[in-house]
Order: structure tokens, then sequence, then C-alpha cells
């Protein structure tokens, strides 16, 4: 009550933080009572998996071939993902919703990238270990998990930002399931081609070599760039 | 109306171009190491550099498309990207046949120019269905402005990071740190060859601008002869193309 200003107050604005959170809030409740994207995302991975078991006619994979296995599918189950982040907000007027609530449109890539990401971690907890168990060879070591860690977080900021920015724009077109991973997949070779040179040592047989600094360096950047980007050009796909 | 500086664009296209290969064939030395077949570089490098400018510029248009919502700025990344495509398959071409006469195989996966060429390529070839599907006209603008900024600043970030994961074997033939210097009687050819590539684009992306506008122009006469008339056809046609189209 003391601190208002005398004058008519201008217009309220929810802050982006608290917008941030109030839409993030709904996506984990609608996950967490509705699951439907990360069961989808986790099967698929493991099935994937199990594809690969007969398609490459090996009971074990290592090093090159262990990471290239383990990036096509959490690329692949990310695809799965990006086209149902926004089906329920365009099916059911979320995004309207938004566009008439007095909050920065910003508000809703933050929000779609972080669930988007928290999606890509929660699938990955459940990935990995089973990719551990059902394929790699010698394990992982709780120093090999520490630097998977690092790259998967690199990597799933990548393909979060990228999956956001084109899951929005492709949920527009008719063709939206189809489009989506023909335009992104190509957008994150990038990403595969760092991620996976940086994975390889790490599981290799022969005990785990170090990770190449280069391609962390690469994994961020790309990040950067692809963020900032995203953050620029998100509000046209909104204006309607 | 829209033409006027076409053809003096066209005949300075054709002579520079020609010059330029006339020059390659006859006054640039045969490579010693590969023969005769190098000389499909004075075809396959500008062109390659052209696309890739074309992608750039089309990115470029997409964003002042986005800041300023002028339609003209849409047409002008979609003629941008769909010339870049179109010389894209000729680049892939060009570039399978000089691969397979170096290096024996059509498609060389060390290679990391190759390579990155390929991505972007395959990027960009889904820029015309993403117009297609997009049916309100002003949200189709939008978004293919969208895709282009971003594919635009995914092209030099793609060719750094396939570069980086790949020991390469193209020649590196602008780069003089590599040793993999031009001499200057090479020189002279493929720098006209660039300038040559470059204004046949600008040919291109001209006419088919023009093309664009003029049927844009005529759509809008039509349109404006039916309202005079009275008759309104109100089952509309769906479009053949998903260009943009600029109303006078």
């Amino acid at each position: 009550m003391t601190g208002r200003p005398p004058t008519p107050s201008p217009p309220r604005v929810t802050s982006t933080r608290t917008a941030v959170g109030a839409l993030l809030r709904k996506e984990l409740l609608l996950e967490r009572r509705v699951p439907q994207v990360l069961p989808a995302m986790a099967l698929f991975s493991v099935v994937t998996f199990v594809v690969f078991r007969f398609a490459l006619d090996t009971t074990s994979v290592e090093g090159d071939t262990a990471s290239g296995v383990l990036w096509v599918t959490l690329l692949f189950a990310a695809m799965l993902g990006a086209g149902r982040l926004f089906v329920a907000d365009h099916e059911e007027g979320g995004i309207e919703a938004l566009l008439l609530a007095p909050v920065d449109r910003t508000a809703l890539l933050l929000a779609k990238a972080t669930t988007f990401f928290a999606f890509l971690a929660f699938v990955e907890l459940i990935a990995v270990p089973a990719f551990a168990i059902l394929l790699l060879e010698p394990g992982l070591s709780l120093g090999d998990v520490g630097r998977l860690a690092l790259i998967l977080a690199l990597a799933d900021f990548g393909i979060a930002v990228i999956g956001t920015l084109f899951g929005a724009l492709a949920i527009q077109t008719r063709a939206r399931d189809l489009i989506l991973p023909l335009m992104a997949l190509p957008l994150l070779v990038p990403v595969v081609i760092s991620a996976a040179k940086a994975t390889a040592p790490v599981l290799a047989a022969t005990g785990a070599g170090a990770v190449p600094g280069r391609y962390l360096a690469v994994l961020g950047l790309y990040d950067l760039v692809f963020g900032l980007l995203a953050y620029a050009v998100f509000d046209y796909l909104l204006d309607d | 109306m829209y033409s006027t500086k076409l053809r003096s664009l066209s005949l300075a296209t054709l002579l520079t171009l020609g010059g330029a290969f006339l020059l390659a064939a006859y006054y640039a030395p045969v490579e010693a190491d590969q023969g005769f077949s190098q000389k499909i570089f004075y075809v396959h490098v500008p062109m390659a550099i052209v696309a890739l400018g074309g992608f750039v510029w089309g990115g470029i248009q997409g964003l002042l498309f986005l800041r300023t919502r002028d339609p003209k700025h849409d047409l002008r990344s979609y003629v941008a990207i769909h010339m870049s495509v179109i010389l894209g398959i000729g680049v892939l071409l060009t570039g399978g046949l000089w691969a397979r006469a170096a290096w024996g195989v059509w498609f060389e996966w060390r290679e990391a120019t190759l390579v990155s060429f390929l991505i972007v390529f395959l990027l960009y070839c889904t820029y015309q269905p993403l117009r297609f599907s997009i049916l309100d006209p002003e949200k189709q603008s939008r978004y293919a402005a969208v895709f282009a900024v971003t594919a635009g600043a995914f092209v030099p970030l793609n060719f750094m990071a396939v570069r980086l994961a790949n020991p390469f074997i193209h020649p590196r033939v602008l780069n003089n740190t590599t040793g993999g210097a031009l001499p200057v009687d090479m020189k002279i050819p493929f720098y006209l060859a660039l300038v040559g590539m470059t204004l046949l684009f600008v040919t291109l992306y001209r006419l088919e601008m023009t093309h664009k506008l003029t049927r844009g122009r005529v759509k809008g006469l039509e349109r404006r002869l039916e309202r005079l008339q009275g008759e309104r056809d109100e089952a509309s046609i769906p479009a053949r193309s998903a260009a943009p189209q600029v109303l006078a």
C-alpha cells in the first residue's frame, strides 16, 4: 500500500520470470497428470536400442559405434517429443490465451525450451542406463557418467532450442509431423557431430579417454548462437 | 517496366562467364596432379560460393521482412533461396563429377566441405514444402522468414562444425596458409568465373523477381477488372506455387 504511486498505475504486466514459472508449472503438471510425451520418448529409445541390436547384428557396442547408436536414438526420440511440444496449446487455444495475457512472449520460448530440456534429461535418465545395460560392452564408471552428463547437457540445450523453435514453426503447418524432422535434423547435424565425437572416447572399451575440448566448445557455440537467434525470432512466430 | 536492366545484365553475364570459361579452358595451365578434370573447378567452386551467398542473402532479406513487413523482402528472400537451391543441385552434380574423376568416388564422406554443403542443401530443400504447407499467406511469409533467418545463420556454423570433425582432403584453394595457394594464371579465370557466376545469379534472381512482380500485377489488375464487372469468382483456384505474391 505504501509504495504505490499516486498516478494512475500503468497496465499491469506480469514479470517474465513469474510467467515462465507459471507456464513451466503448467507443462510439468500436465505431463504428470496425463503422461503422454515422456513415456513415448522413453519407450521409443529402448525400442530403438533393440532395433539397433538386430540391425547391426551385434550384442554389444563400444566407442564410435556406441556413441552413434546413443545419439541417433536420443535425437529421434527428441524429434518425437518436439512434435508434441505445442500440440496441446495449439488445439486448446493455449497460445491465444498467452497472447491475450500481459506477459512477454519470450516467456513461452523460455518455458517451452526449459520443459523440453527437462523432458530430454528425464528420457536420458532412462535411456542411458538402458543403453549401458543392453548394449554397452564395458559399462559406465562414475567418472564416465559425469563426463557424459556434461556432453548431454550441452547437446540437450541445443536440441531443446531448435526443437522448440521449429516445433512452434511446424505446428502451424498442415504437415506438421512430416516437416519438423525434415527441418530440425539437418539443423542438428552439428550437434550430432560434436556430441558423438565427444562421447566416443567416453564409451571406448579401452578405458575412457579424455573428452576433446573443441567439440564441447562447438556445442557451446551452437547453443549460444541458436539460443540468441531463437530469442530474437521466436516472437514473430506468435504474432497473430 | 520491371525489366529495364535485364538485357544489359544478361549480356554482361554472358560475356563474363563465357570469357571466364574460355580463359579457364585455354589460358589457365593444366593442373599437374589432376590433369584436365581439374578444370571443373572453375564451375564448381564459384557456383558453390554463390549458392551459399544466396542462402545467406535470403536470410538477410528474411530478417528485413520480419522488421519491416514489406512483402518485397519476402519475395526477395524466396527468390534468393529458390535460385540457390537450383545452383545447389549444380554444385552437388559438378562436385560428384569432380570427386569421381579425382578420388574415384561420387561422394566423399571424409570431405568436410562437400558434406557441409549437402547438409545445407538438404535443409533448404524443406523451404518450399514449408511454404506450401502454410495456407495463410501472411503467416506463410512470416514463418518462411523465420526459417530463412535461422538457416542463414546455420550456414557458416555448420561449415565450421563439419570441418572441425574431419581431416580434410578437399583442396583449400583460397587459403594460402595450407599450402594450396593458387597461381596467378589460375586466379584470374577463377575470380572472373566467380564474378560471372554472381552475375548469373543476379540475372536469374532479377528475372524471377520480374516474373513474380509482373504476375502479381496481372493478378491485381484481373481482380480489379472482376470487381468492375461486378462478378466475383469465389471458388479460389489453389495456387500452383508457394511463392509470395506482391499484388500491385
